[in-house]
């Protein structure tokens, strides 16, 4: 018999401890599954964060360091200025990104680092229990902002991908999203792009993944992904941002 | 060569090859000493965006392998303290300079040594020790920077290097060592990629299952009590016959000095013992001293700190008594010498 799907070589061989529906799963496929078409395992090291994905670090079966909340851009800049040929990538959250560690993304991107970032934007805060992220919407009920998100209060849902581009450090800033197949295949080709960006040499990548939490969003996997869909995509638009060379994904 | 060049110099000999660092006074002549040393010698100087993202990118480049090192001074330093907590769990090596200023708060960039208790006693979060040396001259700069390299590797632990203004401005004759050997260890747990070795390796202080926390602590605690027992180092000046011994470190003992010849010109018999090694504190060699002594005079530009492991060390064998000025006031030869008599005649000296 032919075997046509397997569990990509760069993952371990361990259960996953994400919610039903959840979407860091997939998103940890597709960055293994890019290390291996890449043939890069052996060389490739990843900084895990602090929130739901800090398992990372113990799901990838690669050199890991795990950082402490929202600094994985430091520690990855540190890693890679000693070790300039391996390919450096950081896995973040949205608060562990775009709030606590606002200022490490961007100086990494202004520096032109030449790293990684995949960014998961699940518009709340995953491991604490649901409170309001820094990407929450406008409208939208969270622990912490139990009546929806009010700008007058909280301000208004950070933008990353939009931030980047005059930075011109940065080389490559896309956003993608994890759920339905099209746009997972899409999400693949953009992380691949981030990567060889890397190994090209050529500055500052990041990927954002739009990403659901069903749990701390109180909906069913398939409303969330319906609601990803009709409330997330709309404010924040997917596709590249800036790219080294021509052509979309 | 001035305290700040020393200890930069120090450190490029002692094959540090990586500083990541924020500008703030009074350890800012070291950084501009580092910034132009460093690429003569093929190495790196970052000044990073903060001394929170300073304090992260050595704990990349130690995962990674390198001898790294940063500095700064009070806010700078409290800033740190998370990282450094991560580095000691993770148990990585690295070197941070400490100049020390008058706090708290903003306070000054005057010479202090207010944050004895921030680097001895933890300073972030959770159960942990620095390895922390405090040297007292140029020369002692230099030479300690290698230790402290050398220490951090051999533990596996971040090593602090606490000095002040004064020290940083100093300026006193040093003798470099030319046929300076470096013998880095192999490290074998570095994540440098799989490529360099078999499995994985990863740099964590993140343990969810209690036990498993608790088995990384008890190993924490048979390191740190080995240091303990290899690591305690200081240096006694006068003790011969002496009935009042200062204990001071850093600016402070070069003051005491001072008195304890003036002292003793004037019949008083006063000696001093320096602590070199704050973390692990010089306790045993404090408390057997403690046998003969009539009792301890801690001077310090602090407000009583060190006092408290001075006090711990004799055990109730002496009374122990705390000199300070703080806020970056430095105490003067008169001043601790006037504290001197009135021990001397309140008791001591019957
Ligand atoms: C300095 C610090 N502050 C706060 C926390 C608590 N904390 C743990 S996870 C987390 C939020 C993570 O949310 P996000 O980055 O959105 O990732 P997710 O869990 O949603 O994947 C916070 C605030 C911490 N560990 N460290
Ligand atoms: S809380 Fe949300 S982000 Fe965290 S594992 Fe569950 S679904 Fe995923």
């Amino acid at each position: 018999m032919r075997k046509v799907f397997s569990r990509p070589v760069s993952l371990k061989d361990v259960p996953f401890h994400y919610c039903p529906g959840c979407n860091h799963g997939i998103a940890h496929r597709l960055i293994a599954e890019v290390i291996d078409e890449l043939n890069i395992q052996d060389n490739t090291i990843g900084v895990a964060p602090v929130g739901c994905s800090v398992f990372t670090m113990d799901y990838f079966d690669i050199d890991m360091f795990q950082a402490s909340h929202g600094r994985a851009p430091a520690v990855a800049t540190g890693i890679k200025r000693v070790l300039p040929d391996r390919v450096v990538f950081t896995y973040q959250g949205d608060g562990d990104l775009a709030a606590i560690g606002t200022g490490e993304f961007v100086h990494a991107a202004a520096r032109g680092e030449n790293i990684t970032l995949i960014f998961i934007n699940n518009a709340v805060y995953g491991m604490t229990g649901g409170q309001m992220a820094p990407t929450t919407l406008i409208g939208q009920k969270t622990k912490t902002s139990p009546q929806g998100r009010k700008h007058e209060v909280n301000g208004y849902p950070i933008k990353v991908c939009e931030m980047l581009p005059p930075l011109e450090g940065t080389a490559y800033v896309a956003r993608v999203a994890v759920h339905k197949p099209k746009s997972i295949i899409q999400a693949k080709k953009a992380i691949k792009k981030a990567f060889e960006v890397q190994i090209k040499g050529l500055g500052f990548s990041l990927v954002e993944v739009l990403s659901a939490c069903p749990t701390n969003w109180g909906l069913s996997p398939i409303e969330a992904v319906t609601w990803l869909e009709e409330n997330m995509i709309p404010y924040y638009p997917l596709g590249e941002f800036k790219t080294p060379t021509a052509g979309v994904i | 060569m001035k305290g700040n060049e020393a200890i930069g110099e120090g450190a490029v000999r002692a094959g540090c090859r990586y500083f990541f660092g924020y500008p703030i006074t009074p350890q800012s002549e070291l950084t501009h000493y580092l910034a132009k040393r460093l690429p003569e010698v093929g190495r790196l100087y970052m000044q990073a965006e903060s001394e929170v993202a300073s304090i992260n990118m050595v704990y990349g480049a130690s995962g990674a392998g390198a001898r790294v090192m940063t500095s700064s001074s009070g806010p700078g330093i409290s800033l740190m303290q998370e990282g450094l907590s991560y580095l000691a769990g993770a148990q990585l090596p690295c070197v941070v300079v400490n100049m020390m200023r008058g706090g708290p708060g903003l306070g000054n960039i005057a010479p202090s040594q207010a944050d004895y208790f921030q680097a001895t006693k933890g300073g972030g979060h959770g159960d942990y020790h620095l390895i922390v040396l405090a040297p007292n001259s140029v020369q002692e700069l230099v030479d300690i920077m290698k230790k402290a390299f050398d220490l951090a590797d051999r533990y596996r632990n971040p090593v602090m290097v606490m000095a002040d203004g004064i020290m940083a401005q100093m300026m006193e004759p040093v003798e470099l060592d030319d046929q300076y050997q470096i013998e880095i260890q192999p490290k074998p747990w570095a994540a440098t990629g799989k490529v360099d070795h078999e499995g994985k390796n990863l740099i964590n202080s993140c343990y969810v299952i209690p036990e498993e926390m608790e088995s990384l602590n008890f190993i924490l605690r048979d390191k740190y009590s080995e240091i303990n027992k290899n690591e305690q180092v200081c240096e006694e000046y006068q003790l011969d016959g002496a009935d009042i011994v200062l204990v001071a470190f850093g600016t402070a003992s070069r003051i005491c000095r001072a008195v304890v010849e003036k002292a003793r010109a004037q019949g008083i018999p006063v000696g001093m013992i320096r602590p070199i090694s704050l973390w692990p504190f010089p306790a045993d060699f404090i408390g057997t001293a403690a046998n003969r002594v009539k009792c301890f005079l801690s001077v310090e530009m602090n407000m009583g700190q060190m006092v408290e492991d001075v006090r711990l060390s004799v055990c109730g064998k002496a009374p122990v008594y705390h000199y300070g000025r703080f806020g970056g006031m430095v105490p003067t030869v008169r001043d601790v010498l006037e504290e001197v008599k009135k021990i001397y005649s309140g008791g001591a000296g019957q």
